[in-house]
């Protein structure tokens, strides 16, 4: 092994494992922008909150996408499927059922 | 070119999901917010369809359209059964979560073990533990909730329960600790089935013990644990904006499970483990008082006479798919002069704000949905406090009785009204098995019957001349 690869490979691990305090980093500024913006939210619509958020967090499609479309064994593209099928069907029913109800809350 | 567009995509959807849920602070910009979530999911969808390693887009278009059929009758529920709808959404995304955990985990494992990396492989073992335990924690619940005939309603509890239910747990984390160790070996394809099984075990056993009431906390509490699912499908798949938007459910998750369990004073440990509701304990508080039954003219008459009257909706009146007539009463009254307000308990009814999607559903204001910190002072002042189906959330033993299951959770204090009118089904005491001292106070009446018929005949007073 010559001492180039050698320096590309420690490279290459240096970047990786920066790549998941990157992660972690943006993990925990989300939270913390989650929670304060959550806070706030009016008690009143905590129903449709969870609807919403059930919706939001159904992003799992972009996954299950991949696993779908890319050129993987069949059977890991079957679970792919469903998941994405999962997904899309939180998607769909969550934001309309959401819509539904908000549009119930007049002010008078 | 491709790779850009995608890492837009993903800060711009972030940006428009975090607008999405700023919206939400107000009943007048909701609705705006939920075109800002459709819009940050299209750009979404769309960005990572294009990138070049999606070859394949036949199984994708019919899955998207499986996802529509069963999508659109769902979101077309009654609203009562709105709780039931939520779980089950639970356990899609936990599903989700945890199959696209597990096509991952096999696929490198066949195709390139070298991206397995000790990080990695600790993101699979926590998406498909949070994943499958909410899909089958979340089924669980959304049948108890829909009364499925072979999912018993009431909490099921066996003598060393919380031994079993941690025991699992603790297994499938030592065992993921394995794979983190070992995630290669010849036996390592079984041991990550053998975690996804007692992940889908540790669901089922986890509910089996809760019971109605605690519902809303822990729909909220498998709501967050669906976020923090996907967030760990984030580090799995290497992309920040499965990251983001998993922590924004997850932080909603976990504000919405606070809040629902102070409003019963009590901890996340004592909701999962606590199996509320199984302590019968016959709360024999001095002799027995008996009920005074009121007939519905004398109960119009009440109301009539009074300046300011209070509702106090609970499960009884979601059951009773009473609101419409609620509604009715609320129009007759105000029109002629009576103020009217409605007592919204956090933990009434069978997730939050359960309550006010029924009332908003039945047309009535927001305005007049008042909070229970709000209306407490008010109550003294109050003429007649009608309680419709609500039971331990104005039971005034949780005060004092320290021997009973809801002793310290805040109530809404009927009790301290001039009158109260109480709305109930059935003599049978309350989910939390203690009788309610409220109903045989000596300025307290009763309406038995099913709150829609009754409060249907009360209305019916109004109408027919008995009354002007």
């Amino acid at each position: 092994m010559t001492e180039s690869l050698m320096a590309a490979q420690a490279a290459g691990v240096e970047h990786a494992a920066v790549d998941y305090w990157s992660m972690l980093f943006v993990f925990v500024l989300a939270t913390f922008i989650g929670l304060g913006v959550i806070r706030r939210v009016s008690r009143l619509l905590y129903t449709p909150l969870m609807s919403l958020t059930n919706a939001i967090s159904a992003i799992a499609v972009v996954g299950s996408i991949v696993v779908t479309g890319a050129e993987y064994p069949t059977t890991i593209r079957v679970l792919g499927a469903i998941a994405l099928f999962a997904s899309m069907t939180n998607i769909v029913s969550g934001f309309l059922i959401t819509d539904r109800m908000l549009k119930m809350f007049k002010k008078q | 070119m491709t790779r850009a567009v995608g890492q837009f995509a993903a800060i711009l959807a972030t940006a428009l999901f975090i607008f999405s849920l700023l919206w939400m602070n107000d009943p007048k910009t909701a609705r705006r917010g939920v075109g800002a979530g459709v819009a940050g999911m299209l750009v979404a969808v769309l960005a990572t369809w294009i990138q070049p390693e999606i070859v394949h887009h036949g199984w994708i278009v019919l899955a998207i359209i499986a996802g529509f059929i069963v999508g659109v009758p769902l979101s077309r529920v009654p609203l009562t059964a709105v709780p039931q709808r939520t779980a089950l959404s639970h356990a899609f995304g936990g599903l989700a979560a945890g199959l696209v955990g597990t096509a991952k985990y096999f696929l490198w494992v066949g195709e390139s073990p070298e991206q397995l990396t000790a990080f990695r492989m600790s993101a699979i073992v926590a998406e498909v533990i949070l994943g499958f335990l909410t899909f089958t924690g979340s089924l669980m619940a959304a049948g108890k909730l829909q009364e499925v005939k072979w999912i018993p309603q009431r909490p099921v509890t066996y003598p060393g329960q919380n031994f079993v239910n941690i025991g699992i747990l603790v297994i499938a984390v030592a065992l993921g600790v394995l794979m983190v160790v070992q995630p290669t070996a010849a036996w390592s394809g079984q041991v990550f089935l053998a975690i996804v099984g007692l992940a889908v075990l540790f669901g089922v056993l986890l509910i089996i013990p809760i019971g109605g009431a605690d519902m809303p906390t822990v729909i909220s509490i498998l709501n967050s644990y669906a976020g923090l699912a996907a967030v760990a499908m984030g580090f799995v798949l290497d992309n920040k904006l499965l990251v983001t938007a998993g922590a924004l459910d997850g932080s909603s998750g976990l504000i919405l499970s606070i809040i629902m369990c102070r409003a019963m004073n009590r901890s996340f440990t004592n909701v999962l483990f606590g199996a509320f509701g199984t302590v019968q304990k016959a709360a024999a508080i001095g002799e027995q008082k008996v009920w005074k039954q009121e007939t519905v003219e004398g109960a119009a008459q009440l109301l009539e006479q009074a300046r300011l009257v209070v509702v106090i909706p609970g499960y009884g009146m979601a059951v009773a798919q009473a609101q419409h007539k609620v509604r009715e009463l609320y129009d007759l009254l105000t029109k002629r002069g009576v103020t009217v307000k409605f007592a919204i308990h956090p933990v009434a009814g069978r997730m939050p704000g359960h309550m006010n999607v029924l009332l908003a559903e039945a047309d009535i204001p927001y305005t007049a949905l008042v909070e229970m910190e709000e209306i407490n002072p008010e109550m003294p002042q109050c003429d007649v406090a009608l309680v419709i189906g609500a039971n331990d959330v104005v039971n005034p033993a949780a005060r004092y009785a320290k021997d009973t299951p809801i002793y310290g959770m805040p109530i809404i204090d009927a009790d301290k009204a001039k009158t109260v009118l109480a709305v109930k089904r059935s003599k049978n005491p309350g989910f939390a098995g203690i009788d309610n001292e409220l109903y045989v106070q000596d300025n307290t009446w009763m309406l038995f019957g099913d709150a829609k018929a009754v409060l249907g005949d009360v209305v019916k007073q109004f109408g027919g001349g008995g009354l002007h």
